[in-house]
């Protein structure tokens, strides 16, 4: 199902012609942004100068440091009286970001929400619970709106109060609902303890926080929906950036409204198709807030397959951050691709150290995992066995040789909050 | 045949110091008697094999201590103390066609006694009962 057939399924042609185009106007609107006239005018660089998509490589990137220091209003290319709306993104220090939105903005946002609703089946029909924060985060409004243009019933539960929140899902019916996927976790346990089986639940949307794919299979198990992936961030509106379509193989990110380049984090190359890096977008459609190459810093890459439903290309579902990028041997490795080879391995925990050394110059990774108590056998070529395959799977993924260590259950730290699983000891040398 | 299977208590453990320390004092605080012991060790981690006069217990002492442990089923030899004693033992179960993964010795009351960890244990008593090397029972031990 598409919300709009035509936009969506563009041929190439129309739509790196609708890029440009678009990319150009957004050159035009940065002038009137004062870090950005500085920007280009250092890097000698004019409107004019950029004739082919391929030219955006040449215009500097913006960090979210940039947004930060602009606040409150930097970064706002349009008078405040054209803005009819201000988010607000938490800092975990000092200020937050403001984020800013026309009418035209609005209007924008929430048809890239109804295309992803559209994508994976909602429609008129159903009734659809938005259980995240109505507040300054973007979740709640941007969602609002995309499902009331679809025509759903839009229930703005925000968060709290779950026993409620499960009250309305049975007595309204309903059929669709969106919200983090650790909440969903906590709704499941608390429907679970009332013993509400949730039928009329159908599909569940998920987003804003980083899970895997075994936690989509249990949510899926336990409240009986098909489970997909949001993906967005405020600089770029909100959520709807990116979306899981029915497949579930990738994200559809709107080309029409978002410019990508995948690029390695520490050289600022580009990286190709399949090759991880950052998501760097340069917003194609944002009148309030435009911006240049914003450095997401985000892991994924763009998918080398096509997908069946006709959309183009694809990003992989994030794996991470890019200020957790170790360069080993030159090859860029994430904390999370470690985590996601030792969950698919049942014979080892997930929890994990990683230790990086430089031994006659040259990297060495050592990944301390330890062993699951249910699979020890007693037998020492058993461990060895375990041990080889961790190595192999790790090479296949990282496309590295690491030196893995299987030690005593229970014995790696455990991390609350942000966990620092690498030790790098390369430092000073 | 149930009678001479032995069960070994077998330790994963890292390399690392005081771990053997801490299994030893672990099953001494409990008076469980270490009757042999062997350590074998590969790239940074090793498994400590040992057979003891209590093995449930030692199970449950070294499993609450945080301890991995596996039993592993093991069988016992009275060795003729003469030339030629391990030779006849492992002839006996190539024969059979019975792999020996490992074997550690020890010396106890009854002589030398071969303890053999190998890959069909069933087969390996029926070998060694017909050709009268015998197959000590595990009320020995245990
Ligand atoms: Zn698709």
């Amino acid at each position: 199902m598409f919300w709009n057939q035509k936009i969506e399924t563009l041929t190439p042609a129309e739509l790196s012609d609708l890029q440009l185009k678009r990319l150009k106007k957004t050159l035009e609107s940065v002038q009137n942004v004062e870090f950005y006239q500085k920007q280009l005018k250092s890097a000698g660089i004019k409107p004019r100068d950029i004739r082919t998509l391929d030219d955006v490589s040449r215009l500097p990137f913006t960090r979210k440091q940039d947004l930060r220091d602009g606040y409150p209003f930097g970064f706002f290319a349009v008078p405040l009286r054209e803005v009819v709306r201000i988010h607000t993104t938490s800092g975990t220090t000092g200020k937050p970001t403001v984020v800013g939105y026309t009418r035209n903005d609005l209007a924008t946002w929430a048809d890239l929400i109804a295309r992803n609703m559209t994508m994976v089946g909602v429609t008129e029909d159903d009734v659809f619970q938005n259980m995240v924060n109505y507040g300054m985060f973007t979740g709640g409004l941007g969602f609002h709106y995309g499902a009331e243009a679809i025509g759903a019933t839009v229930i703005p539960s925000a968060t709290g109060n779950t026993r409620r929140q499960i009250e309305m899902i049975n007595d309204f019916g309903v059929t669709v609902i969106h919200c983090t996927p650790s909440y969903a976790m906590h709704l499941a346990e608390v429907a679970e303890e009332m013993d509400s089986p949730l039928e009329s639940l159908r599909i569940g949307l998920f987003g804003a926080e980083p899970w895997s794919d075994s936690m989509r299979t249990e949510l899926e198990k336990r409240l009986g929906v098909t489970a997909y992936d949001s993906y967005g961030l405020s600089e770029l509106f909100g959520p709807g950036v990116a979306f899981e379509c029915q497949e579930r193989e990738g994200l559809h990110i709107w080309h029409d409204c978002y410019l990508v380049e995948i690029i390695d984090p520490v050289t600022g190359e580009v990286c190709g198709d399949g090759e991880r890096g950052e998501l760097v977008v340069t917003p194609l459609a944002k009148e309030a807030m435009p911006l240049l190459r914003y450095r997401t810093g985000d892991i994924t890459m763009l998918m080398e397959d096509g997908c069946i439903c006709g959309r183009a290309k694809k990003i992989a579902r994030i794996t991470g951050r890019s200020d957790d990028m170790l360069v080993i041997r030159g090859i860029n490795v994430f904390p999370s691709q470690i985590e996601h080879v030792l969950l698919q391995i049942a014979e080892v925990g997930s929890q994990f150290m990683v230790y990086v050394d430089r031994i006659n110059h040259l990297d060495e990774m050592t990944i301390d995992v330890e062993i699951n108590r249910e699979y020890f056998s007693g037998e020492l070529a058993d461990l060895s066995r375990i041990q080889k395959k961790v190595v192999k799977e790790l090479r296949d993924t990282l496309e590295l040789r690491t030196t893995v260590r299987l030690v005593e259950p229970g014995t790696l730290p455990r991390f609350e909050g942000k966990a620092k699983r690498v030790i790098d000891r390369r430092n000073g040398l | 045949m149930d009678t001479y299977v032995i069960r070994q208590v077998s330790v994963f453990s890292e390399n690392r110091p005081g771990r053997l320390a801490a299994i030893a004092r672990a099953l001494q605080d409990e008076k469980i008697n270490i009757l042999a012991f062997s350590i074998a060790e590969a790239d940074g981690f090793g498994v400590v094999r040992a057979l003891v006069d209590r093995p449930d217990r030692a199970f449950e002492t070294l499993g609450s201590l945080g301890f991995n442990v596996a039993f592993t089923d093991v069988i016992a030899v009275k060795m003729r103390d003469e030339p030629g004693g391990l030779y006849e033992i492992a002839r006996i179960l190539g024969d059979a066609q019975i792999n020996i993964e490992y074997s550690y010795a020890y010396s106890g009351k009854e002589g030398a006694v071969l303890i053999l960890r190998v890959d069909d244990v069933q087969s390996a008593i029926q070998a060694l009962l017909e050709s009268g090397a015998g197959s000590m029972e595990s009320s020995a031990f245990q």
